[in-house]
């Protein structure tokens, strides 16, 4: 009889070569929260129309975003017998034209394919391959490898391409302590933002005997910035459920839970729906793939709080409470989710765990530096050409990144400052730039790797008013626990809007470091701790700013005469 | 208050528990609970604190300071499409602040409110995860990437024009 896994991969391998073998043209067009927003539900409404009017017969699927978001929305067609050719930037009118020449017609249009995908000797003319693009070439696609492939929302999509094989190895083939010993060695850190070793954090849980245990699997991401973590979840989630269930295996736990903000309708829906399928297939639920291993998997959601990203905020907020930190110790290994034993990892963390089972640790370690192994998924925004989010080897440095794969400041001559690792983290200036990006070398330049967001500002910006917008944030969205952080983010914002208004006090730069460090010892979690952060690395790289704008020399800072700023003034009762 | 009449009693109650009492994760909680009445009436009435509080055996003071917590949960019933306008750092280096106040003057507002015809809820938020096509404003919670001052403003004033959605 054949196993789970083997009947799995036959309906897979059958339902994959009817798409991508067949003589029936596949049109992917690609979907996502980003894609969304440049406009791709148009655009596949406009496929799909097109191809009805001119009677053709094609495979029209909306599929995982590749991350090259400055191209979006992006069409994707693949007639038979020839290689995947990719639209850029396409409207739907041009939708229309797609059909009409490429797909009828076979005729590549060429000025405006930016590149070809598959097999080099039947390359289109004039357009690259992929490969040959800097911003795709430059990449080491672990996590990401199927983006801009398969359908997130067919389990048979991800089967087809090698997913749930390292369940059924880890499951049939290894025990517990073995992958946990393989997690350690592959040197996989956390990332989340504490860079914690992974298999470090699984054997403090595996041991314990308790009958019920959790691992929790943090998709709350509210940092500005930075999108990756729900980018993996709406592009292939089953990359998620499969390590969420291996990191169950290996800690001996009962329970998985993914934990993401109310909202995100998409990555929501998508992660819904792949931990559905799952349990239809039997890759969740009791004895799971014939064996002796049972485990359940939900989606918790939570209201709109960025400290419910603090494990133990987070804990509270899957019990329906406040999402505010709770005093360690105890920690959640010993008594976390309802008090029972708990492990929480970031949703990139356990994304990579499938591929370390199949591949091994050394695999793993092949990539990156001796400290950092492995693969950043970094999101660039702001000023650059080429915004995205894109998988590059840890010890890349910054200037790489931004150059090679972000193709260079935009609207502007130079890139001035960068705002890395979410509000928290760092705003660092040129003379950083050359930074390796691995978990050490970034916190030693004053920045955190983080959730991996990258915001670039070019020359023309005003840094006091981008640190004035980091803290009117975290002000707004401090939890309110301890007085330090409520107080102190209000206290260190008054100050920064009236800096920008050109009413600042002489003092003043004294008089935020003084609550800075006030917020640093005198806060539970690392909202308050890390709350002076950004502030204590924009005066290191951008000190004078701040002394020129004391000086009141300049005009008021931000996009208004009076130097005003609109935010929210909502706060927590 | 808005144009849609806001329902009271009995009737409002039953549909309060049947979205209490149908949710479809395992853990249902007071916290998920309530995200499943905002879901069906786009706000929290008292009733809702109420009907939760008694089917989570709890008390309306705990359900309340849950529901006070979370910057999501509004207490008065929105317009018929809310407008999310993205302030966060990535929009705010690619122009949000212009967008900001385009959308606000076209919309005849000065802060976070519903428009005084109940048609438009404006609201800012601090990141809605589309950054790489700043600046993103939100209509339910359906991105619309890459706006100018101008589009978003003109974005804006076809949402006065728009049914109701909900």
């Amino acid at each position: 009889m054949a196993s789970v896994y083997e009947e799995l991969l036959e309906r897979a391998n059958a339902r994959w070569a009817q798409l991508d073998k067949s003589d029936t043209p596949w049109i992917r067009v690609q979907g996502g929260t980003s894609g969304q927003a440049a406009g791709s539900d148009e655009v596949i409404a406009a496929v799909r129309s097109a191809v009805k009017t001119a009677g053709v017969t094609a495979n029209v699927t909306s599929v995982s975003a590749i991350g090259l978001m400055y191209l979006e929305p992006i069409v994707d067609v693949k007639m038979p017998g020839a290689p995947r050719v990719l639209y850029g930037n396409v409207t739907p009118e041009f939708a229309s034209e797609i059909v009409e020449k490429h797909v009828l017609s076979g005729q590549v249009i060429t000025d405006k394919a930016f590149a070809y995908w598959g097999d080099r000797s039947s390359a289109p003319d004039g357009i690259p391959h992929i490969e040959d693009m800097p911003a795709f070439a430059r990449q080491t696609r672990i996590v990401t490898r199927n983006f801009g492939t398969t359908d997130p929302h067919d389990l048979l999509h991800y089967v087809a391409s090698g997913g749930y094989s390292a369940l059924n190895r880890a499951l049939h083939e290894q025990t517990p302590e073995g992958i946990v010993n393989e997690v350690k060695a592959s040197g996989l850190r956390g990332r989340g933002g504490a860079a914690f070793p992974t298999g470090v954090k699984w054997s403090f849980l595996a041991p314990n005997k308790a009958p019920v245990k959790y691992v929790l699997c943090n998709c709350e991401e509210g940092d500005p910035g930075a999108f990756n973590d729900k980018g993996i979840l709406e592009n292939d989630p089953h990359t998620l459920v499969e390590g969420l269930i291996i990191n169950g295996y290996a800690t001996n736990s009962t329970h998985g839970y993914v934990f993401i903000r109310q909202g995100h309708e998409i990555p929501i829906n998508a992660t819904r729906k792949a931990i559905r399928d799952a349990y239809e297939a039997g890759l969740l639920g009791k004895n799971i793939m014939g064996s002796n291993f049972s485990f359940e998997m939900e989606v918790a959601l939570t209201g709109d709080s960025y400290v419910a990203g603090e494990e133990t905020a987070l804990m509270e907020a899957i019990e329906g409470k406040r999402s505010t930190p709770r005093f360690k110790p105890p920690f959640p290994a010993a008594a976390g989710l309802w008090q029972k034993p708990t492990n929480i990892n970031n949703v990139k963390t356990i994304s990579y765990v499938p591929s370390i089972v199949s591949n091994s640790a050394s695999w793993f370690k092949s990539t990156g530096t001796e400290t950092s192994s492995g693969t950043a998924i970094v999101c660039l925004s702001g000023h650059i050409k080429r915004p995205g989010m894109y998988e590059i080897a840890m010890g890349m440095t910054v200037r790489e990144v931004l150059e090679e794969i972000g193709g260079g400041v935009e609207g502007g001559n130079e890139i001035k400052a960068l705002q890395t690792g979410g509000p928290l983290g760092g705003v660092l200036g040129a003379e950083a730039f050359d930074v390796q990006i691995d978990f050490d070398s970034m916190s030693k330049a004053g920045a955190i790797l983080g959730s991996g967001g990258i915001i670039v500002g070019n020359e023309k910006t005003d840094v006091v008013d981008l640190i004035r917008n980091l803290i009117a944030f975290t002000q707004f969205e401090s939890c309110g626990k301890c007085f330090p952080c409520r107080l102190g983010n209000t206290h260190m914002l008054e100050v920064l809007d009236r800096m920008c208004k050109n009413e600042g006090r002489a003092g003043d730069l004294q008089l935020i470091e003084k609550v800075g460090m006030n917020m640093k010892v005198g806060s539970l979690c690392g909202h308050g701790q890390l709350g002076f952060n950004p502030i204590a690395s924009a005066l290191k790289y951008f000190g004078d700013e701040f002394e020129e704008r004391m000086s009141g020399s300049l005009a008021p800072a931000g996009s208004f005469d009076d130097g005003s700023m609109i935010m929210p003034t909502r706060t927590r009762p | 208050m808005t144009t849609a009449s806001r329902e009271t009693g009995e009737k409002l109650r039953e549909r309060i528990r049947h979205a209490i009492s149908s949710q479809q994760q395992p853990t249902v909680t007071v916290l998920s609970s309530l995200l499943a009445v905002q879901d069906l009436l786009h706000y929290i009435p008292d009733e809702a604190v109420e009907e939760v509080a008694a089917f989570s055996k709890t008390s309306i003071n705990e359900v309340w300071s849950v529901a006070s917590f979370y910057t999501n949960f509004r207490f008065t019933p929105p317009g018929n499409v809310t407008l999310d306008v993205c302030w966060g750092p990535s929009c705010h280096l690619m122009g949000a602040q212009n967008v900001l106040k385009a959308v606000q003057d076209e919309l005849g507002l000065n802060e976070e409110a519903t428009t005084e015809d109940g048609t438009v809820t404006l609201r800012y938020s601090t990141c809605l995860g589309a950054c790489a096509n700043a600046p993103v404003v939100a209509v339910d919670h359906h991105m619309r990437g890459r706006v100018t001052p101008v589009s978003a403003a003109q974005i804006a004033a076809s949402l006065r024009k728009a049914p109701p959605s909900h």
